[in-house]
């Protein structure tokens, strides 16, 4: 009897093993497949020549350089300005933290190619700053077009992730360590670099690989702001869609290239995060400071003005949302006509947007927090292959994950595209190593005595599973999806390349229109957009009594 | 219902390391039995190992006449109390304690009648609506206790309950666990590296060394007679000295440094001229400051501990060692001054010259029987 019980509770997490095996070998690995096939192999030959056309031309080539360029000089520019900003926020009594902080998650959750569009409208040829500018002092400020506003727009995008993510290391550093440092005579800034950064490493490390990766694979904003600027996103898009005559082939070949760069990134990242692996957990957190005088003027001023240049873009498209259009152009005066076109066009982006939105993270979540039970808790060789898969998606850009969906769901036996499943499948597999991640961070500081007290009072295994653990992971479970959800229904680069009419987001509306010109009905989406990323956030801290949010 | 534990040849491994080999373990009914030993001596793992919650793999574990060694956790009826507490964070003390009750589909008010009977013999009645986040340490620990108690399990397992805990309430928690044991009747296995609290509150000691027992007694008979120079060293304090046995006249004399002592209570077979240690503990030197016999000392340092004062001396050859004196009015011995010790012949102990045997007469050691294949 009791040795049927034992096998019984093997045999569930074992089908659950079984079951997510499958899932990843049909959506991930698969697709994969596909695509690295149809990278080597044309007309049922093997052959490189897709990589050798790539390979030969400068013209291709310098993409790459271009995209490292763009990426190493966008993640350094965002750890610049996200590091101390996190330290500020953490250490001082900022004037009115709570307001600054949402705003900083507002920032990192906006669609990077809005920032793009209206820093054109700003800083542009004929932007209204620009302008403005001339007219004060007759300097002609330079282009922002190319490499210098993809960075600009990149950086002010990205760094609120690199801000969440230190935050979160901040309050794991425990006071007595930075009062002890300061009692052997090491405090201020000498302080911040030799105790603060170092105790931060681990947190630093997975943040630049974060921000490497989103700005690599970032598209829209090149493709709006680069004029000619050629990133690999770009370039694997028009592989696919270009209107002149799509390469498939190639645009594999460029698709592996890709994942092989972001691959070997991921594993230097490794590398170095092994060696500086440590854990830490606060019993007394930092105490914020107050300051005065100069110093608090200084810190002050830095924080505020960081935000507002970063949410800059944002107010200005709600308030061009309520600027008065005629056709393309905005003209004097205000008026609602923007938001009368949004929501008598397109009326499915908005029940789109959160039917698949709640689809994907029901999915997500349920999904992650039996992997990471999988992974912590039942350790075997099987479930550290699900570990190492689980990580795959990391790595490859989110138009690249697109392309391979395309090429293996457009026919029979499992046929998808166009569905709203495979935007569903898409943002899955998008989403689900960040909150895998998450799981797997918050189930480890679990300890294992919890559930074998629940056990030895004669719980069951699956029974603990769901009264104790699940439960207790619950706050890290709720701040990992409240991120998800606002990143996924701000997803453009995978879900560009699967919407059709009937699929698309609001998001997508707000890219259409972009690029149609229509920047007041494009504004009125985004506003739309923000406004309800703005109200997650607010039911999000209403309904957890958590004020700060945490990656 | 209390049971007997019976361990035969358990052997524990992590892959090809073997933490414990071949331990043998008889645990009475209703008695309160603790495994002592330092961190990493397979303590723990034991204790795990009874609660099922480390795979077993060889030897024979039974509660009673049942064996347990494949049986489910669940199934096995203990009640534990984790170094952690292990206390659910998302529940109150009420549900805390009630939750292994409703795990056993017990009718309602028998939940709540049990519930508040274990609350109130644990005295935390009044946090039942409490979160576990604002309690105590101590108030943590009673309702770890009551809640491993509640479900009237047949053993009741212990994994350094205390240590979490600051010294004072350390002592006062041991009494609530020693009156709780003694009142309920429970077997108790009890875990833990800290032999002054293993010595308040046990019936019998295990004391485990390297993932072996090298000694099963009461704690009298572990303090006083030591079957090794490791329990001795490890239970209580004590001046290990290098010294010589020599038989002369058919007297054993004990050569220590500079002073020879008769002893009459070294086992026959073993009294013979050989090199032997000397475990003399603190308070078994007797300082004799005007004889002129005795081991000759220097006082290093004298330490005023109230009740004892303790003295540092080093002999002739630099041994150090320490002793204990009752502490008498006017009568703390200067530092620099020389004395005589004199020593309680009856109470020292003297092992072969390996540290691995007792030569006294007396010892007695209950895991000897699993030694001798006698099982």
């Amino acid at each position: 009897m009791a040795e049927q019980k034992v096998k019984k509770g093997k045999d569930v997490w074992s089908l659950v093993t079984l079951a997510v095996f499958a899932l990843y070998a049909v959506f991930l690995i698969y697709p994969l497949f596909i695509l690295l096939k149809q990278a080597v192999y044309v007309d049922g030959h093997f052959t490189m020549s897709a990589f050798k056309e790539f390979f030969s031309k400068s013209y291709n080539v310098n993409t790459i350089f271009n995209s490292l360029k763009v990426t190493i000089t966008t993640t350094v520019i965002s750890l610049a300005i996200g590091i101390p900003l996190a330290y500020f926020y953490q250490m001082y009594e900022i004037k009115g933290k709570s307001v600054l902080q949402v705003l900083v998650i507002l920032c990192s959750m906006s669609a990077p190619f809005i920032g793009a569009y209206s820093w054109i409208v700003l800083l542009g040829r004929n932007g209204i700053i620009s302008k403005f500018i001339l007219k004060l002092t007759g300097i002609q400020i330079g282009s922002i077009y190319g490499f210098k506003g993809i960075v600009l727009v990149l950086s002010l995008q990205l760094f609120p992730l690199v801000f969440l993510y230190l935050c979160g290391a901040l309050k794991n550093i425990d006071n007595s360590l930075l009062e002890a440092s300061e009692n052997m005579g090491c405090s201020g800034a000498k302080r911040f670099f030799k105790v603060v950064i170092p105790l931060c490493m681990p947190t630093i490390i997975a943040a630049t690989l974060l921000v490497f990766m989103r700005a690599f694979a970032d598209f829209g904003t090149p493709l709006l702001i680069g004029e000619g600027y050629r990133t690999f996103p770009v370039v694997i898009y028009d592989a696919y869609f270009a209107e002149t005559g799509s390469n498939h082939t190639f645009g594999a070949a460029v698709s592996v290239i890709a994942i092989a760069i972001t691959a070997v990134i991921f594993l230097i990242q490794r590398y170095i995060n092994n060696r500086h692996r440590f854990t830490m957990n606060a019993m007394h957190s930092i105490e914020r400071k107050e300051i005065h005088g100069v110093k608090a003027v200084l810190v002050n001023f830095y924080c505020w003005f960081v935000v507002f240049l970063s949410f800059l873009p944002q107010i200005y498209v709600i308030y061009s949302s309520f600027q008065k259009t005629s056709g393309k152009l905005f003209v004097k005066g205000y008026s609602l006509d923007s938001y009368k076109f949004a929501f008598s066009h397109l009326k499915k982006a908005i029940p789109n947007t959160f039917l698949i939105g709640l689809g994907a993270l029901a999915f997500v979540i349920v999904l992650a927090i039996l992997i990471a039970y999988l992974v912590v808790r039942r350790s075997n060789a099987a479930n550290k292959v699900i570990d190492t898969i689980s990580m795959i998606p990391y790595i490859i850009p989110g138009s690249v994950v697109g392309i391979a969906l395309i090429l293996a769901f457009n026919k029979k036996p499992i046929m998808l595209t166009g569905t709203a499943t495979i935007m569903i499948i898409a943002l899955i597999i998008r989403r689900i190593p960040y909150t895998i991640r998450s799981s797997v961070a918050t189930l480890q500081q679990i300890p294992m005595s919890i559930e074998e007290a629940a056990i030895s009072l004669g719980s069951s295994k699956l029974k603990t599973f769901f009264q104790i653990t699940v439960p207790m992971m619950g706050n890290g479970i709720m701040s990992g999806a409240i991120l998800s959800w606002v990143t996924i229904i701000t997803e453009l680069s995978t879900a560009i390349i699967l919407y059709n009419l009937n699929t698309i987001t609001l998001t997508l509306a707000v890219y259409t229109y972009v690029s149609r010109g229509n920047y007041g009905i494009a504004a009125a989406y985004a506003t739309i957009l923000t406004m309800s990323t703005i109200i997650s956030l607010l039911v999000y801290m209403k309904a957890t009594g958590n004020k700060e949010v945490a990656l | 219902m209390s049971v007997n534990i019976k361990i035969r040849d358990a052997v524990k491994k992590y892959g090809n390391n073997t933490i414990i080999s071949d331990l043998s373990l008889d645990i009475k009914e209703g008695e309160f039995f603790t495994l002592l030993g330092p961190s990493g001596c397979g303590k723990t793992t034991l204790l795990r190992m009874i609660a099922g919650f480390n795979s077993i793999e060889g030897g024979d574990f039974y509660f009673s006449e049942k064996r347990i060694n494949d049986m489910d956790p669940v199934k096995r009826n203990i009640g534990m109390v984790f170094q952690n507490y292990a206390i659910f964070p998302n529940m109150t003390v009420e549900k805390n304690v009630a939750f292994g009750l409703k795990n056993r589909k017990l009718p309602k008010e028998e939940i709540k009648a049990k519930t508040d009977q274990f609350l109130k013999l644990m005295k935390i009645e009044e946090y039942r609506d409490r979160m576990p986040e604002r309690l105590s340490g101590g108030q943590q620990q009673r309702v770890a206790l009551a809640r491993a108690l509640a479900i009237t399990p047949d053993v009741l397992l212990m994994d350094e309950p205390l240590s979490n805990l600051d010294a004072k309430l350390r002592v006062e928690m041991r009494t609530v666990i020693k009156e709780i044991q003694n009142s309920i009747g429970i077997t108790c296995v009890y875990v833990t590296h800290d032999q002054e609290e293993a010595m308040a509150v046990s019936d019998r000691i295990a004391v485990m060394n390297h993932g072996d027992i090298q000694q099963i007694g009461t704690p009298k008979i572990l303090y006083q007679r030591p079957a090794n120079l490791f329990v001795a060293t490890f239970i209580g304090r004590t001046n290990v000295i290098n010294a010589e046995l020599k038989v002369k006249n058919g007297k054993t004399m004990l050569a220590l440094p500079g002073y020879e002592v008769e002893m009459n209570n070294i086992l026959k077979d073993e009294a013979k001229d050989r090199k032997v240690i000397a475990s003399i503990r603190p308070e078994e030197l007797v300082v004799n400051k005007d004889a002129t016999e005795g081991i000759k000392a220097t006082v290093d340092d004298a330490v005023f501990l109230g009740l004892n004062t303790h003295y540092f001396v080093h002999f002739e050859n630099g041994e150090k060692a320490e002793i204990i004196q009752e502490s008498l009015i006017d009568s703390i011995i200067e530092k620099g001054t020389e004395i005589y010790l004199g020593v309680k012949t009856e109470k020292i102990n003297v092992f072969d010259e390996e540290g691995n045997k007792n030569l006294v007469e007396g010892v007695l050691n209950d895991y000897d029987v699993y030694r001798n294949g006698d099982k």
